[in-house]
C-alpha cells in the first residue's frame, strides 16, 4: 500500500484527497443555502449530508426531493430552510419529477443542475422504478441518497437499506428472531448497472470525499448518482455527538467502503491502514446491541471475505 | 384546415397547436394512438417538445409535475389502469396549482379487465381536484384541448379532457384544424407567477400542518369555482375567434320536451338522433348533456331541469354500494330544494357495452311511466334478460 501526505495538514493518506474534517471545513464555502432553524434532530447526519451537498452545488441548482425526514424537518409551511428553488412532490417519484425539471430547464436553454436529495427508503424501496427510469433515459440529473438506513420519518421502520441484524420497529429482535435477517441491497451497483456515467459511495465521517464526489456528481454530463451514509442518532441509538465518529468508525471497519465507478470502472477510494473490529461500531450503536457473538462474528467474516476480495484485485 | 382524422390524431394536433414543451406519457389502449401522433410530431421537428418517455403513468405525470413548476406548457394522456396509477399525483397536481392538461379516453377500470370504453376511470377521480370536461365529438376534443390550456393557465389549475376511448379516440370524423395563428393569438405564451428559479428561489411542496392545511385547500376550492366563469368566458371568445363554442351545458330540444335525458360524452350523439326519431313519432323528449362536470355546473343543471317532472340520467359508470352514477349522484343533489322532479339513474355502456337506439328509448319510455307509476331509482340498462331473473 502507498501512502501520500496531504500537501496541507500533513494527513496520512491512502487517496488522492484528504480525509480530514478540518481541511475539508477550510476548504468549503462560508456560505450556508440551508438556514438554520430546520427541525432535524440533533446530531443528524443526514442534515449535514444536505447542507454540504448545497456547499459543492452553489446557488444555480434546483433540488427534488421525495417525501422523508428531510423534506420534512426543512420545509414546515410557511417556514423553509432552503435559499435555492425546491420541489416536493412525492415518496416514489424524484426521479421522475427532476426528470421533468431538467427537461424543462433543457427547453428553456438553462445550465442550472438538478439535485435529488431522497432517503432510503424514497430511493431503493419505493422510489426505485422511478429512478431507474431517469438513469435508463440519461436524463441529466444528480441523485444523493441520504441513507440512513430505515424509514425515519415513519419512525424506525426496516427498509431496503437496512443492514443485517439490526433492529427497527418492523424488525424486532424477538425470541424467532435477531432483527433484520437479510443483508442491504446493493443500491451502487444496481445504479451502476444502468451504464451511468458516474457513481459513488460516501460517509458524511468524510466530508471532504463527500463534497469532492458531490462535485463531480454534478459535473458530469448524464445521471449521476451518490450513496452517502448517514448516521442517525434517533434511530440507530446513538449519543447525538457521535455522528460523524461513527460515520468514521462504518468506514474504518470495513462495513461501509468508498468507492466510485466511473463510466463502468470501479475504484476504491480509501482503504483502512487496519481495519477495526466491526464490534467497534455495531456496540456503539442500540439498533445493534442484541447481538449474540455468534452474529457479531458472521458479520466480521462478511466484512473480511468482501475486504480479502477488493485487497486482491487492487 | 378541414380534415378527416381519427379522434387521437385531433387530439394530437391541439398539443402541437398549444406549443406543449413537455409531454410524458405510457401507452394504454385506447390512449395509445394521441401519444404515438405526438412522438412522431416530436420525431419529425413538427412539434419542439421534450418527449419523455416514462416507465409509468405515475412517472408520466410526475414528469409534467416537474416541468410545470420549472414554468413550461406540459400534455399527458392516459386512460383507466393508468389513470388510476396515477391518483396520488392528480390530487398533488391540483394542490401545487399546476396548469397541466390531460387527455383521458375513458375505458373501463379492471376487474375484470376490459380494454373497452366506459367512464368509471375518470368519474372515479371527479374530486381530485381537476377540472373536466366530457366530449362529445372529435372537433370538441381538439377545441377543448385549446380551451383547456387557456383555462388551466388562468386559474393554476389541471385540466382534464375526457374523450371515450375508440368512439372518438378510433374514429374518423371531419375536423377543422385551426390556424396556428388563431391558436397562438388566443393562447399566450405559459409564464407562471412563481416557478423554480434560481434567480428568485420558492419552496414548492411545503409540509402544512393543522394551521394551514384547510387555507391552502380554500383557496383551492375558489380557484374551482372560479374556473366554471373562466371557462364560460374562454369558450365564448374561443367562438368568437373560432366559429366554435359548446357551454357548460347543452341543451338539445329541451324547450317543449316532456321529458329528458342527461348524459356526458359522446352518448349524447346516438342519443339527439333517437330525440328527432321519437319526436317524429309524436314524444317529445329532449337531451341536456354536461360538458363541464367538474366545477359542477349547479346553477346550468338547475335552470335546464328544475320545470321537469321525471329526468332520466344516463351515464357509463356506477357508485358501488349506493347505485346509479357519479351524474345521477350529483344531479339529484343539485336539484335537492330546487325541484320536485322524480330522478331516475340509468346505469349503461359498462365496459364497452353497446348502448343501441332501442335502449336509449326504453330509458325514455320508463321516464313517460314515472310520471304515472312508481319506477325504481336505479335501471342498469341493456343487461341480458336472463341474467336480470
Ligand atoms: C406512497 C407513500 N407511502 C408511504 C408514505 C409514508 N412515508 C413517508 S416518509 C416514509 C419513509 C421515508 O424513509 P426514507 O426514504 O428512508 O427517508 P427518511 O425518513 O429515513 O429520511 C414513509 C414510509 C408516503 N408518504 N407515501
Ligand atoms: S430521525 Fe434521524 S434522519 Fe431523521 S431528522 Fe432525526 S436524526 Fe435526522
Ligand atoms: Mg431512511
Amino acid at each position: 500500500m502507498l501512502f501520500v501526505r496531504c500537501k496541507e495538514c500533513g494527513a496520512k493518506l491512502s487517496a488522492s484527497r484528504c480525509f480530514e474534517f478540518k481541511l475539508a471545513v477550510n476548504n468549503l464555502p462560508d456560505e450556508e443555502l440551508l438556514s438554520y432553524g430546520h427541525r432535524a434532530c440533533s446530531g443528524c447526519g443526514a442534515i449535514i449530508a444536505v447542507r454540504l451537498a448545497l456547499k459543492a452545488s452553489g446557488r444555480d441548482v434546483i433540488v427534488v426531493q421525495p417525501t422523508g425526514c428531510m423534506e420534512v424537518v426543512t420545509t414546515p409551511y410557511p417556514e423553509t430552510s432552503w435559499k435555492v428553488p425546491y420541489i416536493h412532490v412525492a415518496f416514489e417519484n424524484a426521479g421522475a419529477v427532476a426528470s421533468g425539471v431538467w427537461r424543462a430547464l433543457k427547453v428553456l436553454g438553462k445550465k442550472t443542475k438538478v439535485l435529488v436529495i431522497g432517503g432510503d427508503g424514497g430511493t431503493v424501496d419505493i422510489g426505485l422504478q422511478a429512478l431507474s427510469g431517469a438513469l435508463e433515459r440519461g436524463e441529466n440529473i444528480t441523485y444523493i441518497c441520504y441513507d440512513n438506513e430505515a424509514y425515519m420519518n415513519t419512525g424506525v421502520q426496516r427498509s431496503g437499506a437496512t443492514p443485517f441484524g439490526a433492529v427497527t420497529t418492523t424488525s424486532p429482535a424477538g425470541k424467532l428472531s435477531f432483527g433484520e435477517d437479510r443483508p442491504k441491497k446493493d443500491m451502487p451497483h444496481i445504479v451502476a448497472s444502468h451504464n451511468v456515467p458516474y457513481v459513488a459511495t460516501a460517509s458524511v465521517g468524510y466530508p471532504m470525499d463527500y463534497v469532492e464526489k458531490v462535485k463531480k456528481a454534478l459535473s458530469v454530463e448524464g445521471p449521476s448518482y451518490i450513496h452517502v451514509l448517514t448516521p442517525c442518532p434517533t434511530g440507530w441509538g446513538f449519543d447525538s455527538s457521535k455522528s460523524i465518529e461513527l460515520g468514521k468508525l462504518a468506514v474504518d471497519t470495513g462495513m461501509w467502503i468508498l468507492y466510485e465507478i466511473e463510466n463502468g470502472v470501479e475504484k476504491i477510494n480509501y482503504i483502512p491502514t487496519k481495519r477495526k473490529p466491526v464490534v467497534e461500531y455495531l456496540k456503539a450503536q442500540r439498533r445493534f446491541r442484541h447481538l449474540s457473538d455468534d452474529i457479531i462474528s458472521k458479520i466480521q467474516e462478511e466484512v473480511d471475505r468482501v475486504w480479502e476480495r477488493i485487497l486482491k484485485s487492487t | 384546415m378541414r380534415d378527416i382524422v381519427e379522434g387521437s390524431r385531433a387530439v394530437a394536433e391541439a398539443v402541437k397547436l398549444c406549443r406543449a414543451k413537455v409531454i410524458s406519457a405510457y401507452p394504454i389502449t385506447p390512449q395509445t394512438h394521441i401519444v404515438e401522433y405526438l412522438a412522431e410530431f416530436v420525431a419529425n421537428g413538427e412539434l419542439d417538445a421534450e418527449f419523455v418517455r416514462v416507465e409509468s403513468e405515475h412517472s408520466a405525470l410526475s414528469v409534467c409535475v416537474g416541468a410545470s413548476a420549472t414554468g413550461v406548457r406540459t400534455f399527458t394522456a392516459t386512460s383507466s389502469q393508468g389513470l388510476a396509477l396515477m391518483f396520488e399525483v392528480l390530487f398533488i397536481a391540483s394542490g401545487l396549482r399546476l396548469p397541466i392538461v390531460m387527455v383521458n379516453a375513458n375505458r373501463a377500470l379492471s376487474a375484470p379487465i376490459s380494454i373497452w370504453n366506459d367512464q368509471s376511470d375518470s368519474t372515479a377521480v371527479r374530486d381530485c381536484g381537476w377540472i373536466q370536461v366530457y366530449v362529445e365529438t372529435n372537433q370538441e376534443a381538439l377545441d377543448s384541448v385549446i380551451q383547456a390550456y387557456k383555462v388551466a393557465e388562468k386559474v393554476l389549475l389541471p385540466f382534464m379532457v375526457c374523450m371515450d376511448g375508440f368512439v372518438l379516440t378510433h374514429t374518423y370524423e371531419p375536423v377543422d384544424i385551426p390556424d396556428q395563428r388563431l391558436v397562438d393569438d388566443y393562447l399566450p405564451e405559459y409564464d407562471p407567477p412563481i416557478k423554480l428559479d434560481p434567480e428568485n428561489p420558492v419552496t414548492i411542496g411545503p409540509i402544512a400542518d393543522p394551521n394551514y392545511y384547510m387555507e391552502f385547500k380554500l383557496v383551492q376550492d375558489e380557484a374551482m369555482n372560479e374556473a366554471k366563469r373562466v371557462l364560460k368566458d374562454e369558450d365564448e371568445k374561443f367562438g368568437e375567434i373560432f366559429g366554435r363554442r359548446y357551454g357548460l351545458i347543452e341543451e338539445y330540444r329541451t324547450d317543449d320536451a316532456d321529458v329528458v335525458l342527461v348524459t356526458m360524452g359522446s352518448l349524447a350523439g346516438t342519443i339527439k338522433d333517437v330525440v328527432d326519431r321519437m319526436r317524429e313519432k309524436g314524444k317529445n323528449v329532449g337531451l341536456v348533456r354536461v360538458r363541464l362536470y367538474r366545477p359542477f355546473p349547479k346553477d346550468e343543471i338547475v335552470r335546464a331541469l328544475k320545470d321537469f317532472e321525471v329526468i332520466g340520467v344516463i351515464e357509463k359508470d356506477n357508485c358501488f354500494g349506493f347505485g346509479g352514477g357519479a351524474l345521477f349522484h350529483d344531479v339529484r343533489s343539485a336539484l335537492y330544494g330546487k325541484s320536485n322532479a322524480k330522478v331516475i339513474g340509468f346505469v349503461a355502456g359498462l365496459g364497452g357495452r353497446d348502448i343501441p337506439y332501442w335502449d336509449i328509448e326504453k330509458a325514455y319510455e320508463m321516464c313517460y311511466e314515472a310520471r304515472v307509476k312508481e319506477v325504481p331509482d336505479v335501471v342498469w340498462i341493456g343487461v341480458r334478460d336472463w341474467f336480470r331473473r
